[in-house]
Parts: structure tokens; sequence; C-alpha cells
């Protein structure tokens, strides 16, 4: 298998984030339960459609989540975990923090979408804490969402304001969860990620040889060992 | 034994310096506002409260926080745009946190209510939040011992009571509603409304009398314009 490998190239330029959010709410399998996380990740919830049939959960304790409240719609009871006034969709249940974490802890959940400030070679997730000095710690439910969901998809920019990447060997940064996260969704390309190390299944904008100088662990591209995803666009 | 008192001052009267208070809310969803108004009112001092955040803005428990009478906060998400005054205290050092990953707050939370001494969860395997803690290879994964949080007070919001403590919240604000009922010795409750003993259909109760030991009705209970009026 040569790194010129070009094929997986599907895109001409890097993809913003409203791009990203459409291509992960794609991937996301008909009739799924789905957490998306804070940031970036509820991004996703515009490009989902009725046809998908998606049931969202927000940890504070509902499913079937709509989409954020406006107008005389906004209600203080009913929040999103991002403390955001939202609504409910016919077919909604409400229930308390630990039937709600149980959903999650228990496996129930089909694919969280979170964000990170690194993912290891093997899918370790770091997106908690900075861990520097006289940081306040705040953790809410990251860690749950990474071990409970059956799969962990990440979405980030590949690099680093400084141009360092955010896949790396190891993270630096306080881990979420170890060996959790099963993609990784960048401006730059798509990650899957696993015991047996990163493979490629996109590029956006790059070559996979220009991205192998970026990322500084060893990449598989996804068409040449067999593993192109059928969910890909 | 269960009591309805006019006011929330009467509620929170018997609540002594040093005690485990949790406090149910999510963000503003489901927060006993004028419940802890009157905590704050009554004086205690030495508290460790459980709650998922540690106060926001200048409101609730941002102000326990603000007046010192809070050692030690037991919560999942302290950091907060608008948490300035847990943020003071913790940076000059005169409050303790036990940072605690959300489910794991909320299972140790089920579990002290529900009688069990502790559980094995992945929840936080290899993070600093589970160092000094036993681990076991179970189901096929490491999962770390979590232990209960038992209090000695709740103070929770719900929608309704009847006549014999039964609750019923609404939306999202049910939260920690429910599991903190059952995890503290003395559980007091603000609800909006109380309705005659037979009027909640038994079918939808989702905390049983059985856990509520006082109830106080907060006219409005709940916005900001409310408790104004």
């Amino acid at each position: 298998m040569s790194l010129t490998e070009t094929s997986i190239k599907t895109s001409d330029a890097p993809l913003g984030r409203d791009d990203l959010a459409r291509l992960v709410a794609k991937d996301i399998a008909p009739g799924s339960f789905v957490n998306l996380g804070i940031g970036q990740p509820t991004l996703v919830s515009n490009y989902l459609t009725e046809e998908q049939n998606i049931t969202l959960h927000t940890e504070n304790g509902m499913l079937g989540m709509g989409p954020e409240a406006t107008g005389d719609d906004i209600d203080g009871d009913l929040i999103n975990a991002g403390k955001i006034p939202v609504t409910e969709l016919p077919g909604a249940s409400y229930f308390h923090h630990a039937d709600s974490f149980a959903i999650m802890r228990g496996g129930h959940l089909d694919i969280c979408v979170l964000g990170a400030f690194q993912v290891s070679a093997t899918g370790d997730l770091a997106n908690w804490h900075t861990g520097a000095p006289g940081a306040i710690p705040a953790v809410g439910g990251a860690m749950d969402l990474a071990t409970g969901a059956k799969d962990v998809f990440v979405m980030m920019t590949l690099l680093t304001r400084e141009g360092a990447s955010k896949i790396v060997d190891a993270c630096t940064y306080p881990v979420t969860g170890v060996g959790c996260v099963t993609r990784v969704y960048t401006d730059k390309a798509v990650f899957l990620t696993g015991p047996d190390g990163v493979t490629v299944r996109e590029t956006f904008g790059i070559t996979l040889e220009e991205l192998q100088e970026l990322v500084p662990v060893p990449l598989k591209a996804a068409a040449a060992v067999g593993l192109q995803d059928q969910a890909a666009p | 034994m269960l009591n309805f008192v006019d006011s929330v001052q009467a509620a929170v009267a018997g609540i002594k310096d040093g005690s485990t208070v949790m406090i149910g809310g999510f963000g503003n969803a489901g927060q006993p506002f004028e419940l802890i108004d009157a905590l704050l009112d009554c004086g205690a001092t030495d508290l460790t409260v459980v709650n998922n955040n540690a106060g926001q803005g200048d409101q609730g428990l941002a102000l326990l926080i603000k007046e010192g009478r809070v050692k030690k906060m037991i919560c999942s998400f302290p950091r907060q745009s608008d948490s300035w005054h847990f943020d003071a205290k913790y940076k000059a050092g005169e409050i303790e946190l036990e940072l605690v990953p959300q489910g794991n707050l909320a299972e140790r939370i089920r579990a002290a209510g529900a009688g069990i001494g502790g559980f094995f969860t992945p929840t936080g395997y290899g993070t600093t939040l589970a160092e000094g803690k036993e681990t076991r290879f179970l189901d096929g994964k490491w999962q770390v011992f979590e232990t209960p949080i038992h209090a000695d007070v709740a103070l929770i919001k719900a929608l309704k009571a009847d006549g014999k403590g039964n609750l019923v919240y609404r939306k999202t604000a049910r939260n920690f509603g429910p599991i903190m009922a059952a995890a503290a010795k003395q559980t007091i409750v603000q609800v909006a409304d109380i309705v005659p003993t037979g009027a909640l259909d038994p079918e939808n109760v989702v905390t049983p009398g059985i856990y509520v030991n006082t109830v106080v009705k907060v006219a409005g209970s709940g916005s900001a314009a409310e408790k104004a009026a």
C-alpha cells in the first residue's frame, strides 16, 4: 500500500464546521439514539433529516429532544445539557438523572458526538480538563458519555491554533476515557480509531501523504485496507 | 413523618451546622431557589452541599457559597461562565471540591437511597478522577469502585404534592429530585401546588410520599419573575 494513495480525497478543500456537521449527520444510521455534546457537536442536529428518525438524548433527563426553543416556546423547565431552552418532539419522554445516565452508562445510546482537545492513536479521549495549574476542573457527563455509548464520534479541527496535531500518539492532556473513540471527524480528514491504530476514511483538500506529515502517528488508508465505511458519502 | 408547613423558613428550620445538604436542580430547572434562600437566612454553616453545579450568578447556591456557609462542594460541573462566587472561594482555598463525573454523581446518590454499599463502573477508569480507587476487570472492562453519597437533608422542587407527599415533576426540572429524595434522611420539597390525596393518578406518581418529610407550597414556584412577584 502506498501512502500516495489519493482516491480517498473526497473534497478539494478543508470542510467548514457546517459541512462537517452535515457529514456526521449523514453517517448516523436511521433509527439511532444519539447524544450530541455541547458546542460544535450540537450543529449536527441541524442536518438530521426526518427520514432518519433519530432520537436525541439529553443527559439532564429527556429523550426526544427537539430544536432550540424560541419566543413563546421558551420554558425554563425544558432545557438541554448546555442549559439552553429546547422543545419536545411527539414521543418524547422525561426521566430522572440516574435513569438518564443509566441510558448512557448501560450502553443503550448508539452514538455520542463530542468535542476534544486530543485523541490518541488507540482512541483515548481528552476533552475535560487542560490540567493547567489553577484551572478549575469540571467534568459533567463527559466521562459517562465517553465510556457508555456504543460509538463515540469526535468532532474537532485537526490542528491546534499553534499548528500541532490533536491526533497524538498519547494524550498529554488528562484523559476522559481510555480507548473509547471510534471515529474522528476533522476539517482535513475522517479518522477511524481503535486498538489497531488510525485509519483514514477520507481526506478533504489534502492528500494522505500531506496528512501524514501533519499527524505524528502512522496512518493507513481505508480503501487500501478494505475498511471503506459503507455510510460514507 | 410527613409535615406540611406554611413557610420556607419553617421548612428549613431544623437544618444544623455541619449538615450534608443535597440540592436539586440542573441549571435553573428544578432548583428550589426559595428553600435555598431560606437556608441562607437561617444561618446554618459548615455545610457540605451536593448539587450538579456550584452556583450561578448572584442567587441561590452561589450566595450560600459567597457567604462562606459551604465548606465542601460535591458536584460534576462547578466552572461556568457565571460561577464567580465558587471560582473566588476555590482559588482562595476556602472551599473543598469533590469533583464527580455526572453519571457517578447520580448513581452514587441513587445507591445511597437504595441501600447499596457501592458499585463498580467503567466511568472514569484510567482518569485522574479514579486515582486511588479500587479497580476490577469485570464484564470485559476495567471498572472503578464508587461509594454512595448520603445526605442529612435534601432540598428539592417538584410541581405538585398530594396529601400523602407523593410528587410529580415538570419536564427536565425532574433531574435530581427523585434520587435525592430517596438518599436524604430528611427530604424537604417546595411545590407549586398541593392537591388533595387521590388527585394524582397513582400511575403518574414519580416520587412516592415515603421519601418525603416536609412539603411547602411556594406560589408560582419557578421562574425569577414569579419569584419576585
